[in-house]
């Protein structure tokens, strides 16, 4: 079975973001960057399918700046075969359709019997591109699953449903699945697999995009956090801040 | 407190290739996630997290500089200094358990062992399935291994062992000591097994340092090991020196990062503590610790550096590793004593860590040479006069 799992390189969950010089990036400096997690998973899954069948191949693919070769590094010495990286040193101005489409592209090439992203890129947090990616491809698609078996050419899959219920699905491959927390533990690279990445291949291409439909306008950093306030002493305080509570941060 | 940061003021990350950076960031992570979590507990009520072993062992972390065909991973000197560096970073204790495993037990048996030696214990050491140490110090002759009084006689096809040895870290859960002896005319290495007659490894207990780490005794009362468990590739004191300026080198890059470990704590500690109406960081004697700290760091990275690159070029001598031990090990105890003052008296409970890497430390700084042993070493190298004894 050939496997192509989609990721993106992020900034560091903790990283501290500063807006760049054109009001619309983010200043790159100082920023540690990381597999966005949720493509961690996707990783995963397609290593554990891949070794509960015995065979097949993992591809890793990325739409990113040229520096995007570390994080696929790190997927091949997690153990993936080979990988794909689309170079576009605007990636982070593409919007989610002209990063679909781009990435169905390549994919079509691939002769991918399943497709897995995560459910999300935690830099935007849109969750766009793996539906409409599935999209472009013209395949079914499951979105946030936290279970997968391949059994008969078919994936089942589980995701949380409404009011904490599970969905089941059966879906027919080829098909796209955005993974979520719960699916499995991501490994971690291990000496060896760091050895051997090196010699894997990374076929990097040059693209282009046209213009997406979205233009940021503008990005700005949140207010920062005010003081807490103390409203009063002991128990009788309780009352206050109960009002207050419901009435100005209408948390209650 | 925040996730861990390490410190790379001049930059010295450029000096690294992807892949070393990779084996320092998957060893940092692992320490964050599998390590940090359980290194407290295990300190505090002096046990080894052995379910750490066979962890560490997956990922390759065992004898990770040794070759492939014996199971392991086959790293270069910097990355092998990485993983040392990271690993101390969550105690010096995880990393003596590596340094020992690696460097002074599956080293010699690789430097000095037979073919049928190293396809026996490799692999499954490699693994972590088995545990090695490694015996040279004893009761009376600490600095002065020469004069170890543990005797080997042979006895047909084999040797009767007479003695003992101490500090030996992993001796009670090991399937397999190295262990140096006073043959008739030199020292020799043998490797004495788990359950030979004769053969106890009792713990050494009540330590104030080292707590997460198994400390033993190696008693030999008329122990008959085969001839083929003798380690026929060195005689003399050369054989116990060679591995320990392998375990050295690896020791200089650790203290790094304990010494990272305290730095970021007391950097986040004194940033997030208000006193007089301002964070802690904000005032002078604090930043002048702050100044040192970090010179002193930057400068102990480069020097580690610098010794893998001379390891990788072939040009290494055991006075570099002794001048980086020396001042790397001095630089992580400044470090750790510093960060445990700034702490206040947080610093010394085990809710933080500096206190626990200091009292580390102190046994760092004097294992694998002493701090003075490396003086005269180095004052040897410069004079040409020894001055030892």
């Amino acid at each position: 079975m050939n496997i192509v799992v989609c990721i993106k390189r992020v900034p560091a969950t903790d990283s501290r973001i500063k807006i760049g010089a054109d009001g619309t990036s983010i200043d790159p400096a100082q920023i540690e960057w990381i597999i966005s997690p949720y493509d961690e998973f996707a990783v995963e899954a397609a290593l554990q399918m891949k070794e509960a069948a015995g065979g097949g191949e993992v591809t890793i693919l990325t739409l990113g700046p040229a520096e995007s070769t570390k994080e696929l590094r790190t997927c091949l010495a997690m153990g993936a075969d080979k990988a794909v990286l689309l170079k576009d040193a605007d990636a982070s101005s593409r919007d989610a359709t002209a990063t679909a489409a781009l990435l169905a592209e390549a994919i079509g090439d691939l002769n991918a019997d399943l497709v897995l992203c995560g459910k999300q890129a935690i830099d935007r947090d849109q969750g766009q591109v793996g539906t409409l990616l599935a999209a472009k491809l013209g395949l079914p698609c499951v979105t946030e699953i936290r279970k997968l078996e391949i059994t008969d050419g078919k994936a089942n899959v589980e995701r949380a449903g409404e009011d904490g219920t599970s969905e089941t699905y059966n879906v027919a491959l080829p098909a796209v699945l955005t993974c979520t927390k719960g699916l499995n533990e991501p490994r971690y690279a291990s000496l060896k697999g760091i050895m051997m990445a090196k010699k894997k291949p990374i076929d990097e291409r040059d693209v282009s995009a046209a213009d997406g439909a979205l233009q940021l306008a503008s990005l700005e950093l949140p207010p920062p956090r005010r003081d807490g306030r103390i409203v009063g002493e002991g128990v009788e305080a309780v009352p206050e801040l109960v009002r207050l509570l419901r009435e100005e941060a209408k948390v209650l | 407190m925040g996730s861990f940061k390490g410190l790379d003021f001049l930059h010295i990350d450029d000096l690294l290739s992807e892949e070393e950076i990779m084996v320092r960031t998957m060893t940092r992570d692992f320490v964050s996630d599998a390590v940090m979590p359980v290194i407290e507990d295990a300190y505090e009520n002096a046990y080894f997290p052995r379910d750490l072993i066979g962890q560490v062992g997956e990922l390759g972390m065992l004898g990770a500089n040794l070759p492939e065909k014996y199971g392991c991973a086959g790293l270069g000197p910097v990355a092998y200094g990485l993983i040392c560096q990271e690993l101390e970073r969550g105690d010096s204790g995880l990393r003596s358990f590596v340094s020992v495993q690696g460097s002074l037990a599956m080293w010699p048996i690789f430097a000095y062992g037979t073919e049928e030696q190293k396809m026996k214990w490799l692999p499954g050491m490699a693994k972590g399935e088995l545990i090695g140490c490694f015996g040279l110090t004893e009761p009376d002759h600490g600095s002065d291994p020469g004069g170890m009084i543990t005797r080997a006689k042979k006895d047909g096809n084999e040797w009767v062992l007479n003695g003992a040895k101490m500090w030996i870290t992993n001796g009670t859960i090991a399937d397999v000591a190295v262990v140096w002896a006073q043959t008739d005319d030199k020292i020799q290495g043998f490797l004495v097994e788990k359950g030979m007659k004769g053969f106890t490894a009792p713990e050494q207990k009540r330590k104030f340092s080292l707590r997460a780490s198994v400390t033993s005794e190696l008693v030999f009362d008329d122990v008959r090991v085969p001839e083929a468990n003798r380690l026929p590739g060195v005689a003399g004191l050369k054989g116990p020196l060679g591995c320990l300026t392998q375990a050295r080198y690896g020791i200089a890059w650790g203290g790094i990062g304990a010494a990272m470990a305290c730095f970021d704590e007391a950097l986040q500690y004194t940033k997030g503590r208000e006193q007089f109406g301002k964070p802690l960081a904000g005032f002078q004697l604090m930043q002048q610790n702050f100044a040192e700290m970090l010179t002193e760091i930057t400068k102990a990275q480069l020097v580690a550096w610098r010794l893998g690159k001379l390891k990788e070029d072939g040009k290494i001598r055991p006075q570099h590793v002794s001048f980086a031990k020396r001042n790397n090990i001095k630089m992580a105890l400044d470090v750790a004593r510093t960060c445990r003052d700034m702490l206040g008296a947080n610093g010394i409970t085990a809710e933080y860590q500096a206190m626990r890497h200091m009292c580390n430390l102190e046994s760092v700084y004097t294992y694998e040479g002493t701090h003075n042993i490396h003086t005269l070493i180095l004052g040897q190298d410069v004079t040409g006069i020894a001055a030892f004894g």
